[in-house]
Parts: C-alpha cells; structure tokens; sequence
C-alpha cells in the first residue's frame, strides 16, 4: 500500500475515469455484457491495482503479490480495463471483449489471461475460493491478501454463506471481501427479489469485522479498506456502497442498465461526460 | 483351493492375481483409499485431505492423526469442499476432498467443472460410497449417476479400482499426477483379487483373464463378478471371456477396448452405475466409430436403489455373476447370428 497523496488521489481518479472510459468502449465493441456494475466498481478497482494491493502487472505470476478474486465474474469489463489502464496489457485489446479467440471471455477466465486469479461467472463461488487461498497462505507463512469483490446479490447464493462461515472459523485476517452494494439485480432492486438487508448484521453474527463505506469515493474507500487490513484475527468485510452505472447519467440507479450494454450513441455520450469529468477532476487536482 | 484345480490363466498369472476362484479376502475399497492417502501425505506435505464431516466413513481418519496439519475439516458444505480446494490448489496444495459420491461431486458437479476442470486445478475427489451397495442407506446415499456426471467434463480424470489394494494405487497414482481427478470407491467390503504385484497404471487397461469368444469388460467391485461370469461360461457354456479391468474412465484405453472387441467379437460392459452414461456407454462410443460389435450392458437399468443387504441389492439390480452369464451368452449369440 502506498501513501496516499492529493496528487496520488488525483491520479487515481484519473485513473478511473480511464477505467469507465476503457468499460463503455469495450461494451460498443462487443455488442453485449453488464454495464451498471462495472462503472459503479471503476473507483474501488483503480483504488485495488494503483494503491492498495502489492502486484506487478509484468510478473502476474509473481507469487507473493495479492491475490484479487472477481466472485461477480459478470462485471469482467471492469477488471479487464484496470489490467489494462495498469499496464498488464496494452488498453487497444480491450476492444476484443467477447470476441472469438479473445483473452477477454465474457466471464473470465484464468487460463485465458494472466492475472485473472480464478475462472469465475457462476455466483457465489469467489470468496470460498479466496477462503481456500488465503487459508493456504496462512499454512505456509505467506504474507500474501486475499482480497475477493463480489457482488450483493450474490449473497442468495447458499455457497457464498458456507465461505463466510469457514472464514471465520479459520481466523482469516489475510482476507478481505469486497460487496458492491448497488441494490441492483437482473429482476430488480435486491430487496424485492429477495431481501439482503440487514446486510452488515449478517456478517456480524458470522463472526466477521465489517466496516462500510462509500464505494465510488476512493479516499474513502482506501482509508476504510487500511483499517480493515489491520484487523487481526477475523476476516474482513467491506460494504461499499455504489451507485449502478456510476458516471454516466443515464445508467445512474437504473436495474435495467444491470445487463446490457449501451449502443452507438449512448456510448458516445456516456464517453462525452465521463471526458467533461475527466477536465474537472485535472482542474481540481 | 482344492487339490488338482487348474492354475489361473496366463493373464492371471502376468497380473499377479489371487486365486480368486475359492474363499477371497474381503476388504472395503475405501480402506485402500484411506491407506494410500495416509501415504502419499507423507511423500508431500503439499497434500492435504479436507473432509465434510465424513472423516470416518470415507477413511479419511487415519490421515487425520498421521498427517493432523494436512487435514481440514469445515463441516456438511460440499460445493465448499470443491470451491475452497481450488483455491489452495492455486497457491500450491494438491487438496484432495472426500464425501459420498452422491453429494460430491453430486452436489457440486457446478463448482467441479468450473473451478476445478475449466479452471484447471489439481483438485482430486474422493467419491466414497458409490453404487447400490451402500446398502441399507438407501437411494438417497446411492450414487449411480456419478461416473456419467464426471466423464463428460473436459480435463477430468476418473478411476474405478477393481479391490482396497488397486485402490490404495490409485489413490498413490493421482496424487503424483497433475490434474483435477476423480476417484470412485465403495462402502461395502468386497473381494481383493489383485496384489501388491499386480501392475497398475492410470489409462492402462488390464486384461484380468484370456479368452477370445466374449470381452467382458468391467469396473469397479464388479470385476470380480466378471471372473466368477467368465468361469462358469467356460465350465457351462464352453464361451471363453476375456476379462479387462478397465479402472481407468478416463482417459479410457481405447487400444484395449478396441483390441478386446477385435479378439472377441462381442462385449459386455459391467459396472455399478447406470447403464446410461457411464463406463459402458464411453465403451461404445468407442466401438461404435472403431470397430462396430454388439454390446451387452450390466448395470442399473434406469432405475434408483433401494434400502437392503449390499450384495442383494446387486443382485436385484441385475449385477451379480448370473447377470452378467446372461448378457454373456446374448452378446455371443448375436455375434454368431
């Protein structure tokens, strides 16, 4: 983790703006995917590859950096176009997304590309996998994080439920879960379809720390992921609280942007205000 | 034996094998499962055992004192056996996982073929308590559908021993292999035929007795049924079987399959599973593009197990010796007409 300078936060939101940007591109070009949840998550992951965790995009099998599990494997543009705005791959590929022979599955896959950690797209299997890692580093004295975003409504998934029990029971301090917390889903809010809430009681009484936050701040969300990573002796839960569609107007807090993805000229606007903000957030910084 | 009884055939004698025609030593495959785990732990402190709260039937117990910081025990979850073992197969571990077949990977076939096959893990199974001769559990803990579920996913290896001792091999043999893997063994103590001697190699069949007239080629528990066939066909019938112990699912040994059909003319495929998608049927998608021949099929005829004594309820299902005599005497008859 690095120290966190205005300068340094001015460059992260440049950096996930990049990010948005590399996301509706990506979303054009292939004609297909999830829209709402990448953009509300394009903070918390420039926050995730520019400051928080030890990786290198050049050695992606280096094997003490951080492992980052994407649980909610749907919101794969999102993490593709961090790999490439961090330098894992040059950002032009981003544009394969979805394409026959590309690196870039629709859910991902590790095989496929270095630095996805797992193969993920079936929900609810992330963070048992992270449980898995995180327990085996403990077993070989590793000093490595395990840090596993998912999604909420990911939370009706019975699997999910049985990792965070595990977790606790193995004391994991060297893991540390993420929830996009946008109350969106596929059929509509979380808390019509089936109700999540009173989420941060849940992992409370599993034996968890929680800590919430907003998501689409990144100082915020750096200094509240800090002190989660302090935590000794139970794993770690952050609730970041998103907005769908985050940074573009027209996708903001509406379900139906969950799984599509915008056509020609949504883009070109979504990309119009996403530069605007761009200048805005170079004039302030 | 008795004084002046033939000596076992050639293909016996090559695979080292009891004379398995009298009184033979009846031992539990999944005890050659737990002894041969507690050994490969002490080959690799990389391998771990994980249990859901089955440690003592699936034999996992003796690894658990002999190996007590290799073993992870997280309680009835079994899609978190698979997803949590991926995650330490990717920092390194060789986990291998045990429950009844039934729930892994019959619970958790999703969480198999993404993380451990897609996803390209060395995560081996453990499927305890397979077929109908678990016995007085029921359907419910029956597992019958498992090799079908499992061949089907790309990248998987699966193995059915024929004995505790070929199963103690196997398990030796995946955990020095890499790749997500599948190991099938039962409950109920059954006969051992090969020994310590007897070769085994994973994707190697063997040929367990000679015979050119039908190719009975068998699986699991059920081999020994296929010798006990084979003998009476060549006292009653004067039909001489081969018989191939063909333990290895997949990656199958197509040159044997296709080499017994050849000698032969006529097969009969036996295992404790389903007739549909199991060992039998990879036998003929194999013989049906290579060398077409009639096949007669031993196993569950589209239907679940039941509570009752193991061996009866091979019997009732239509696998017992008599069972196979029959498909024996009808692949043959068809092959002449």
């Amino acid at each position: 983790m690095q120290t966190l300078t205005p300068a340094g936060l001015t460059e992260l939101k440049l950096k996930a703006n990049d990010v948005r940007q590399g996301i509706i591109r990506s979303l054009l070009a292939a004609g297909s995917g999830h829209s709402a949840g990448p953009l509300d998550m394009s903070d918390v992951f420039a926050a995730l590859y520019g400051n928080l965790m030890r990786h290198d995009p050049h050695a992606p099998e280096w094997p003490q950096r951080d492992r980052l599990l994407l649980s909610c494997g749907h919101i794969a543009p999102v993490r593709y176009s961090a790999m490439a705005n961090f330098g894992y791959f040059p950002v032009e590929e981003l544009l394969t997304l979805r394409k026959f022979g590309t690196r870039l599955q629709g859910h991902p896959e590790r095989v496929r590309l270095p630095g996805v950690e797992t193969t993920s797209g079936p929900l609810g299997e992330g963070l048992a996998q992270g449980v898995g890692m995180a327990l085996g580093a403990k077993m070989d004295g590793k000093d490595f994080r395990v840090w596993v975003v998912t999604s909420d409504a990911e939370h009706q998934c019975g699997l999910h439920w049985e990792a965070v029990l595990t977790g606790a029971k193995f004391e994991l301090d060297n893991l540390t879960a993420i929830v996009d917390r946008n109350f969106i889903q596929i059929d509509g809010s979380t808390e019509d379809v089936m109700p999540l809430e009173p989420f941060a009681e849940k992992y409370r009484a599993f034996n968890w720390e929680v800590f919430e936050c907003d998501g689409n701040d990144i100082e915020e969300f750096i200094a509240t992921a800090r002190e989660a990573t302090e935590c000794k002796g139970k794993p770690q839960v952050i609730i970041a609280n998103t907005v769908p569609g985050k940074g573009v107007s027209y996708m903001e807090g509406d379900y139906t942007w969950h799984g599509k993805p915008p056509n020609a000229q949504q883009a070109e606007q979504a990309l119009r205000e996403l530069e605007a903000a761009r200048k805005e957030i170079a004039a302030d910084g | 034996m008795a004084s002046g009884t033939p000596t076992l055939d050639a293909a016996a004698e090559t695979m080292h094998l009891v004379d398995y025609r009298g009184d033979v030593k009846q031992v539990p495959t999944r005890n050659g499962f737990g002894e041969g785990l507690i050994e490969a732990g002490a080959r690799n402190r990389d391998l771990l055992g994980i249990c859901a709260d089955l440690s003592e039937s699936t034999r996992f117990e003796g690894f658990r004192k002999a190996h007590p910081a290799q073993y992870i025990e997280i309680g009835v979850s079994e899609q978190m056996l698979v997803a949590m073992a991926g995650g330490l197969a990717a920092v390194g571990k060789i986990p291998w996982i045990a429950s009844y077949a039934m729930f892994n990977p019959g619970r958790s076939w999703e969480q198999v073929r993404t993380i451990m096959a897609l996803n390209e893990t060395n995560v081996k199974i453990a499927g305890a308590h397979a077929g109908v001769s678990v016995g007085p559990d029921g359907a419910t803990h029956q597992a019958i559908e498992d090799i079908a579920i499992m061949r089907v996913i790309p990248h998987m290896t699966v193995v059915v021993p024929c004995d505790s001792v070929q199963t103690k091999k196997a398990a030796l043999a995946l955990s020095d292999r890499w790749g997500p893997s599948y190991l099938r063994f039962g409950r109920e103590k059954s006969a051992v035929i090969t020994t310590d001697e007897t070769p085994f190699e994973i994707g190697k069949a063997q040929t367990f007795r000679e015979g050119s007239d039908v190719a009975i080629v068998a699986c699991g528990i059920l081999v020994y049924n296929a010798l006990i066939a084979a003998d009476r066909l060549a006292s009653e019938d004067g039909i001489e079987c081969r018989v191939v112990n063909n333990h290895t699912v997949k990656p199958m040994d197509e040159a044997a399959i296709v080499g017994a059909a050849q000698a032969c003319g006529a097969v009969v495929t036996v295992e404790e599973h389903q007739k549909a998608g199991g060992m039998g049927s990879r036998v003929a998608e194999i013989l049906s593009a290579k060398f077409p021949a009639p096949i007669e099929f031993v196993g569950v005829d589209d239907r679940f197990g039941q509570s009752g004594d193991p061996m009866e309820l091979i019997e009732y299902y239509g696998m017992g010796a008599d069972a196979i005599v029959e498909a024996a005497r009808r692949a043959h008859k068809r092959k002449r007409s």
